[in-house]
Protein backbone atom coordinates (compact mmCIF):
# COMPACT_ATOMS: atom_id res chain seq x y z
CA UNK A 1 0.00 0.00 0.00
CA UNK A 2 1.22 3.45 -0.81
CA UNK A 3 2.07 5.70 2.08
CA UNK A 4 0.84 9.22 1.41
CA UNK A 5 2.38 11.75 3.78
CA UNK A 6 -0.11 14.18 5.34
CA UNK A 7 -0.26 17.60 3.66
CA UNK A 8 1.38 20.44 5.53
CA UNK A 9 -0.74 23.23 7.00
CA UNK A 10 0.56 25.65 4.37
CA UNK A 11 -0.48 23.41 1.50
CA UNK A 12 -3.92 22.87 3.03
CA UNK A 13 -4.37 26.60 3.55
CA UNK A 14 -3.35 27.24 -0.04
CA UNK A 15 -5.80 24.66 -1.37
CA UNK A 16 -8.65 26.29 0.58
CA UNK A 17 -7.92 29.69 -0.89
CA UNK A 18 -10.19 31.16 -3.56
CA UNK A 19 -8.50 33.80 -5.71
CA UNK A 20 -9.99 37.30 -5.86
CA UNK A 21 -7.60 38.35 -8.65
CA UNK A 22 -9.09 35.72 -10.97
CA UNK A 23 -12.70 36.86 -10.42
CA UNK A 24 -14.35 39.22 -12.88
CA UNK A 25 -15.74 42.56 -11.72
CA UNK A 26 -19.28 41.25 -11.14
CA UNK A 27 -18.09 38.29 -9.08
CA UNK A 28 -15.83 40.59 -7.05
CA UNK A 29 -18.76 42.86 -6.18
CA UNK A 30 -20.75 39.78 -5.09
CA UNK A 31 -17.85 38.65 -2.87
CA UNK A 32 -17.63 42.00 -1.09
CA UNK A 33 -21.36 42.24 -0.34
CA UNK A 34 -23.23 40.07 2.16
CA UNK A 35 -24.27 36.79 0.48
CA UNK A 36 -27.48 37.08 -1.55
CA UNK A 37 -27.73 40.88 -1.32
CA UNK A 38 -26.07 41.76 -4.66
CA UNK A 39 -28.36 43.91 -6.84
CA UNK A 40 -26.81 45.42 -9.95
CA UNK A 41 -27.67 48.92 -11.13
CA UNK A 42 -27.34 49.68 -14.86
CA UNK A 43 -26.36 46.11 -15.64
CA UNK A 44 -25.50 44.60 -19.04
CA UNK A 45 -29.13 44.38 -20.22
CA UNK A 46 -29.64 48.12 -19.65
CA UNK A 47 -27.07 48.54 -22.43
CA UNK A 48 -25.69 51.86 -21.21
CA UNK A 49 -22.48 51.64 -23.21
CA UNK A 50 -19.87 53.92 -24.69
CA UNK A 51 -21.16 55.63 -27.85
CA UNK A 52 -17.62 56.78 -28.62
CA UNK A 53 -15.79 53.46 -28.99
CA UNK A 54 -17.76 52.12 -32.02
CA UNK A 55 -17.21 55.46 -33.80
CA UNK A 56 -13.49 54.68 -33.55
CA UNK A 57 -13.91 51.08 -34.66
CA UNK A 58 -13.60 49.60 -31.17
CA UNK A 59 -16.05 47.01 -29.82
CA UNK A 60 -17.85 48.31 -26.70
CA UNK A 61 -19.01 46.30 -23.66
CA UNK A 62 -22.59 46.23 -22.37
CA UNK A 63 -21.63 47.59 -18.91
CA UNK A 64 -18.72 49.73 -20.15
CA UNK A 65 -16.42 47.82 -17.82
CA UNK A 66 -17.97 49.10 -14.60
CA UNK A 67 -20.24 47.10 -12.27
CA UNK A 68 -22.30 49.11 -9.78
CA UNK A 69 -24.04 47.04 -7.12
CA UNK A 70 -26.16 47.79 -4.07
CA UNK A 71 -26.49 45.39 -1.18
CA UNK A 72 -25.36 45.19 2.41
CA UNK A 73 -22.00 44.80 4.16
CA UNK A 74 -22.37 43.47 7.72
CA UNK A 75 -26.10 44.20 7.31
CA UNK A 76 -25.48 47.91 6.57
CA UNK A 77 -26.58 49.34 3.20
CA UNK A 78 -23.61 49.50 0.86
CA UNK A 79 -22.62 50.33 -2.68
CA UNK A 80 -19.81 48.41 -4.36
CA UNK A 81 -18.27 49.58 -7.62
CA UNK A 82 -15.95 47.18 -9.44
CA UNK A 83 -13.89 47.92 -12.54
CA UNK A 84 -13.25 45.16 -15.10
CA UNK A 85 -9.56 45.25 -15.97
CA UNK A 86 -9.90 43.02 -19.03
CA UNK A 87 -12.10 45.45 -20.95
CA UNK A 88 -9.97 48.29 -22.36
CA UNK A 89 -7.54 47.96 -19.44
CA UNK A 90 -10.18 49.11 -16.96
CA UNK A 91 -9.92 52.56 -18.49
CA UNK A 92 -12.30 55.31 -17.41
CA UNK A 93 -14.56 56.51 -20.22
CA UNK A 94 -17.54 58.81 -20.04
CA UNK A 95 -20.13 56.11 -19.29
CA UNK A 96 -18.31 53.93 -16.75
CA UNK A 97 -16.85 57.01 -15.04
CA UNK A 98 -20.28 58.59 -14.74
CA UNK A 99 -21.73 55.34 -13.34
CA UNK A 100 -19.03 55.51 -10.66
CA UNK A 101 -19.47 59.22 -9.88
CA UNK A 102 -23.28 58.93 -9.72
CA UNK A 103 -23.09 55.87 -7.47
CA UNK A 104 -20.91 57.84 -5.04
CA UNK A 105 -23.29 60.83 -5.27
CA UNK A 106 -26.38 58.71 -4.53
CA UNK A 107 -24.56 57.02 -1.62
CA UNK A 108 -23.73 60.47 -0.22
CA UNK A 109 -27.37 61.59 -0.56
CA UNK A 110 -28.51 58.42 1.24
CA UNK A 111 -26.05 59.18 4.04
CA UNK A 112 -27.32 62.76 4.28
CA UNK A 113 -30.90 61.45 4.49
CA UNK A 114 -29.92 59.35 7.49
CA UNK A 115 -29.44 56.03 5.69
CA UNK A 116 -25.82 55.18 6.55
CA UNK A 117 -24.44 53.70 3.32
CA UNK A 118 -20.99 52.17 2.98
CA UNK A 119 -18.87 52.41 -0.16
CA UNK A 120 -16.20 50.15 -1.68
CA UNK A 121 -14.37 50.69 -4.95
CA UNK A 122 -12.59 47.67 -6.44
CA UNK A 123 -10.08 49.07 -8.92
CA UNK A 124 -8.38 47.57 -11.95
CA UNK A 125 -7.58 50.55 -14.08
CA UNK A 126 -4.94 52.00 -16.35
CA UNK A 127 -6.51 55.44 -15.86
CA UNK A 128 -8.42 57.61 -18.30
CA UNK A 129 -9.63 56.02 -21.57
CA UNK A 130 -7.56 57.79 -24.20
CA UNK A 131 -10.25 57.33 -26.88
CA UNK A 132 -12.62 59.44 -24.75
CA UNK A 133 -9.90 61.78 -23.54
CA UNK A 134 -11.56 65.02 -22.46
CA UNK A 135 -14.84 63.44 -21.36
CA UNK A 136 -12.88 60.82 -19.45
CA UNK A 137 -10.83 63.50 -17.67
CA UNK A 138 -13.97 65.49 -16.84
CA UNK A 139 -15.72 62.51 -15.38
CA UNK A 140 -12.62 61.59 -13.35
CA UNK A 141 -12.81 65.08 -11.83
CA UNK A 142 -16.46 64.31 -10.93
CA UNK A 143 -15.35 61.05 -9.33
CA UNK A 144 -12.77 62.87 -7.17
CA UNK A 145 -15.22 65.49 -5.93
CA UNK A 146 -17.87 62.87 -5.13
CA UNK A 147 -15.28 60.76 -3.27
CA UNK A 148 -14.22 63.75 -1.18
CA UNK A 149 -17.87 64.51 -0.36
CA UNK A 150 -18.77 60.90 0.43
CA UNK A 151 -15.79 60.03 2.65
CA UNK A 152 -17.00 62.55 5.27
CA UNK A 153 -20.01 60.29 5.89
CA UNK A 154 -18.56 56.80 5.62
CA UNK A 155 -15.14 55.23 5.30
CA UNK A 156 -14.56 54.82 1.56
CA UNK A 157 -12.49 51.73 0.88
CA UNK A 158 -10.48 51.07 -2.27
CA UNK A 159 -9.41 47.50 -3.06
CA UNK A 160 -6.59 46.98 -5.59
CA UNK A 161 -6.07 43.32 -6.36
CA UNK A 162 -4.35 42.95 -9.73
CA UNK A 163 -3.32 41.90 -12.27
CA UNK A 164 -4.02 45.21 -14.08
CA UNK A 165 -3.28 47.38 -11.05
CA UNK A 166 -4.20 50.99 -10.54
CA UNK A 167 -2.60 53.77 -12.56
CA UNK A 168 -3.07 57.29 -13.83
CA UNK A 169 -6.16 59.16 -12.70
CA UNK A 170 -7.41 56.19 -10.70
CA UNK A 171 -4.20 56.11 -8.61
CA UNK A 172 -5.19 59.57 -7.41
CA UNK A 173 -8.67 58.22 -6.66
CA UNK A 174 -7.01 55.55 -4.51
CA UNK A 175 -5.15 58.36 -2.74
CA UNK A 176 -8.49 59.95 -1.87
CA UNK A 177 -9.86 56.82 -0.22
CA UNK A 178 -10.16 56.48 3.55
CA UNK A 179 -8.41 53.12 3.32
CA UNK A 180 -6.57 51.23 0.57
CA UNK A 181 -6.39 47.42 0.60
CA UNK A 182 -3.82 45.77 -1.69
CA UNK A 183 -2.57 42.30 -2.57
CA UNK A 184 1.08 41.54 -3.36
CA UNK A 185 0.09 41.07 -7.00
CA UNK A 186 -1.40 44.58 -7.26
CA UNK A 187 0.44 47.69 -8.37
CA UNK A 188 -0.32 51.31 -7.59
CA UNK A 189 1.40 54.17 -9.37
CA UNK A 190 0.70 57.41 -11.19
CA UNK A 191 2.62 56.53 -14.38
CA UNK A 192 2.70 52.97 -15.63
CA UNK A 193 6.10 51.24 -15.99
CA UNK A 194 6.01 51.33 -19.81
CA UNK A 195 5.21 55.04 -19.79
CA UNK A 196 8.13 55.87 -17.50
CA UNK A 197 10.50 53.76 -19.59
CA UNK A 198 9.34 55.47 -22.76
CA UNK A 199 9.78 58.94 -21.27
CA UNK A 200 12.94 58.47 -19.18
CA UNK A 201 14.69 55.45 -20.70
CA UNK A 202 15.24 51.85 -19.69
CA UNK A 203 18.17 52.81 -17.43
CA UNK A 204 15.77 54.87 -15.30
CA UNK A 205 12.91 52.36 -15.24
CA UNK A 206 13.24 48.94 -16.92
CA UNK A 207 9.56 48.06 -17.36
CA UNK A 208 10.36 44.46 -18.35
CA UNK A 209 12.12 43.79 -15.03
CA UNK A 210 9.17 42.49 -13.04
CA UNK A 211 10.88 42.21 -9.60
CA UNK A 212 12.10 45.79 -10.03
CA UNK A 213 8.67 47.09 -11.08
CA UNK A 214 6.94 45.36 -8.15
CA UNK A 215 9.65 46.58 -5.73
CA UNK A 216 8.66 50.13 -6.67
CA UNK A 217 4.89 50.02 -7.07
CA UNK A 218 3.80 46.56 -5.85
CA UNK A 219 1.45 46.03 -2.95
CA UNK A 220 4.16 45.11 -0.40
CA UNK A 221 6.14 48.30 -1.03
CA UNK A 222 2.99 50.45 -1.09
CA UNK A 223 1.85 49.02 2.24
CA UNK A 224 5.35 49.47 3.76
CA UNK A 225 5.40 53.13 2.73
CA UNK A 226 1.89 54.02 3.82
CA UNK A 227 0.20 54.32 0.43
CA UNK A 228 -1.86 51.25 1.28
CA UNK A 229 -3.27 50.46 4.71
CA UNK A 230 -3.61 46.68 4.50
CA UNK A 231 -1.65 44.06 2.57
CA UNK A 232 -3.76 40.93 2.11
CA UNK A 233 -3.40 37.53 0.46
CA UNK A 234 -5.16 36.98 -2.86
CA UNK A 235 -8.12 35.32 -1.16
CA UNK A 236 -11.72 36.42 -1.74
CA UNK A 237 -12.83 35.65 1.81
CA UNK A 238 -9.81 37.40 3.34
CA UNK A 239 -10.36 40.53 1.24
CA UNK A 240 -14.06 40.64 2.18
CA UNK A 241 -13.02 40.27 5.83
CA UNK A 242 -10.40 43.02 5.53
CA UNK A 243 -13.02 45.39 4.11
CA UNK A 244 -15.39 44.61 7.00
CA UNK A 245 -12.66 45.13 9.60
CA UNK A 246 -11.87 48.56 8.16
CA UNK A 247 -15.54 49.57 8.20
CA UNK A 248 -15.82 48.57 11.85
CA UNK A 249 -12.71 50.67 12.60
CA UNK A 250 -14.57 53.75 11.35
CA UNK A 251 -12.93 56.83 9.90
CA UNK A 252 -9.10 56.94 9.87
CA UNK A 253 -7.46 59.25 12.42
CA UNK A 254 -6.09 61.30 9.54
CA UNK A 255 -6.82 61.01 5.82
CA UNK A 256 -3.86 60.40 3.53
CA UNK A 257 -4.65 63.61 1.64
CA UNK A 258 -4.34 65.58 4.90
CA UNK A 259 -0.81 64.25 5.43
CA UNK A 260 0.71 66.19 2.52
CA UNK A 261 3.16 68.06 4.77
CA UNK A 262 4.59 64.78 5.97
CA UNK A 263 5.01 63.53 2.39
CA UNK A 264 6.75 66.78 1.36
CA UNK A 265 9.10 66.44 4.36
CA UNK A 266 9.92 62.87 3.35
CA UNK A 267 10.56 63.79 -0.27
CA UNK A 268 12.89 66.63 0.75
CA UNK A 269 14.86 64.21 2.96
CA UNK A 270 15.73 62.04 -0.07
CA UNK A 271 19.15 62.23 -1.66
CA UNK A 272 18.35 63.34 -5.22
CA UNK A 273 21.92 62.93 -6.53
CA UNK A 274 21.56 59.16 -7.00
CA UNK A 275 19.04 56.52 -8.05
CA UNK A 276 16.76 55.50 -5.17
CA UNK A 277 15.99 51.93 -4.33
CA UNK A 278 12.79 50.75 -2.70
CA UNK A 279 14.82 50.16 0.52
CA UNK A 280 15.98 53.81 0.49
CA UNK A 281 12.37 54.92 0.32
CA UNK A 282 11.31 52.64 3.17
CA UNK A 283 14.25 53.95 5.26
CA UNK A 284 13.50 57.64 4.73
CA UNK A 285 9.78 57.02 5.27
CA UNK A 286 10.64 55.46 8.64
CA UNK A 287 13.12 58.18 9.64
CA UNK A 288 10.74 60.99 8.84
CA UNK A 289 7.84 59.53 10.80
CA UNK A 290 4.40 60.97 11.42
CA UNK B 1 -14.74 46.48 -36.64
CA UNK B 2 -17.55 44.65 -38.42
CA UNK B 3 -21.22 44.28 -37.53
CA UNK B 4 -22.87 41.02 -38.59
CA UNK B 5 -26.52 40.02 -38.27
CA UNK B 6 -28.04 36.57 -38.67
CA UNK B 7 -31.51 35.11 -38.38
CA UNK B 8 -32.42 31.46 -37.95
CA UNK B 9 -35.68 29.54 -37.54
CA UNK B 10 -36.22 28.50 -33.90
CA UNK B 11 -38.49 26.48 -31.63
CA UNK B 12 -38.17 24.93 -28.22
CA UNK B 13 -38.40 25.82 -24.53
CA UNK B 14 -37.08 29.18 -23.44
CA UNK B 15 -34.72 29.91 -20.58
CA UNK B 16 -34.02 33.08 -18.62
CA UNK B 17 -31.84 35.84 -19.98
CA UNK B 18 -28.10 35.34 -19.55
CA UNK B 19 -24.94 37.43 -19.66
CA UNK B 20 -21.51 35.84 -19.90
CA UNK B 21 -17.97 36.76 -20.89
CA UNK B 22 -15.93 39.90 -21.26
CA UNK B 23 -14.83 42.07 -24.21
CA UNK B 24 -11.18 41.30 -23.49
CA UNK B 25 -8.33 40.02 -25.62
CA UNK B 26 -9.30 36.70 -27.27
CA UNK B 27 -12.67 36.69 -25.55
CA UNK B 28 -16.22 37.93 -26.10
CA UNK B 29 -19.38 38.92 -24.29
CA UNK B 30 -22.81 37.39 -24.91
CA UNK B 31 -26.20 38.80 -23.99
CA UNK B 32 -28.89 36.18 -24.58
CA UNK B 33 -32.59 36.87 -24.05
CA UNK B 34 -35.64 34.73 -24.79
CA UNK B 35 -37.55 36.08 -27.81
CA UNK B 36 -41.19 35.91 -28.87
CA UNK B 37 -42.06 34.06 -32.05
CA UNK B 38 -40.01 31.39 -33.77
CA UNK B 39 -36.83 33.17 -34.88
CA UNK B 40 -33.42 33.51 -33.29
CA UNK B 41 -31.76 36.80 -34.15
CA UNK B 42 -28.04 37.29 -33.66
CA UNK B 43 -26.13 40.57 -33.80
CA UNK B 44 -22.35 40.44 -33.64
CA UNK B 45 -19.94 43.33 -33.24
CA UNK B 46 -16.47 41.98 -33.85
CA UNK B 47 -13.02 43.55 -33.84
CA UNK B 48 -11.89 41.12 -36.56
CA UNK B 49 -13.50 41.72 -39.97
CA UNK B 50 -14.01 39.07 -42.65
CA UNK B 51 -15.15 36.07 -40.59
CA UNK B 52 -18.87 36.11 -41.46
CA UNK B 53 -18.96 32.53 -42.80
CA UNK B 54 -17.08 31.22 -39.73
CA UNK B 55 -19.57 32.92 -37.40
CA UNK B 56 -22.48 31.48 -39.38
CA UNK B 57 -21.03 27.96 -39.06
CA UNK B 58 -20.43 28.34 -35.30
CA UNK B 59 -23.98 29.64 -34.77
CA UNK B 60 -25.62 26.93 -36.91
CA UNK B 61 -23.82 24.23 -34.97
CA UNK B 62 -24.85 25.86 -31.67
CA UNK B 63 -28.50 26.24 -32.69
CA UNK B 64 -28.76 22.55 -33.57
CA UNK B 65 -28.42 21.91 -29.83
CA UNK B 66 -30.21 25.00 -28.61
CA UNK B 67 -33.21 25.72 -30.80
CA UNK B 68 -35.04 28.14 -28.42
CA UNK B 69 -36.08 31.48 -29.96
CA UNK B 70 -33.67 34.09 -28.61
CA UNK B 71 -32.14 37.45 -29.24
CA UNK B 72 -28.39 37.06 -29.01
CA UNK B 73 -25.94 39.94 -28.93
CA UNK B 74 -22.23 39.23 -29.14
CA UNK B 75 -19.47 41.75 -28.54
CA UNK B 76 -16.33 40.04 -29.76
CA UNK B 77 -12.70 40.98 -29.14
CA UNK B 78 -10.98 38.35 -31.25
CA UNK B 79 -12.30 35.11 -29.74
CA UNK B 80 -11.51 31.91 -31.64
CA UNK B 81 -14.45 29.81 -32.92
CA UNK B 82 -13.78 27.39 -30.05
CA UNK B 83 -14.01 30.12 -27.43
CA UNK B 84 -17.17 31.48 -29.08
CA UNK B 85 -18.79 28.02 -29.00
CA UNK B 86 -17.88 27.53 -25.32
CA UNK B 87 -19.23 30.95 -24.36
CA UNK B 88 -22.50 30.21 -26.20
CA UNK B 89 -22.89 26.95 -24.27
CA UNK B 90 -22.06 28.77 -21.04
CA UNK B 91 -24.82 31.29 -21.82
CA UNK B 92 -27.30 28.41 -22.18
CA UNK B 93 -26.21 26.96 -18.84
CA UNK B 94 -26.66 30.33 -17.14
CA UNK B 95 -30.08 30.75 -18.78
CA UNK B 96 -31.18 27.41 -17.28
CA UNK B 97 -29.85 28.09 -13.76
Amino acid sequence: MMNIPPLSKDVLALSMRRSYVELNARARAKELLDPGTFREILGPFDRVMSPWLPMQGIVPQSDDGCVVAKGTIDSQPAVVIAMEGKFQGGSIGEVCGMKMAEAFRLARIDNEKGIPTRAVLSLESGGVRLQEANMGELVIAEIYSEMVALRKHTPLIVVIAGPTGCFGGMSLAAGLASYVVMTQQARLSMNGPEVIEQEAGAAEFPSGDKPFVWSVNGGAQRAATGFADLLVEDDAAEIAKAVRSLFSKGHPAKLRTDKYELFIKRLSAMDWSRQWTSEDIRKVWKEVAE
Amino acid sequence: MEILTFEFPASGPKGKRAHVGVVGSGDLEILMEPADGNRTKVKIQTSVAGFGPTWKAVLERFLQNYPAASNIEINDFGATPGTAALRLRQAVEVSKS
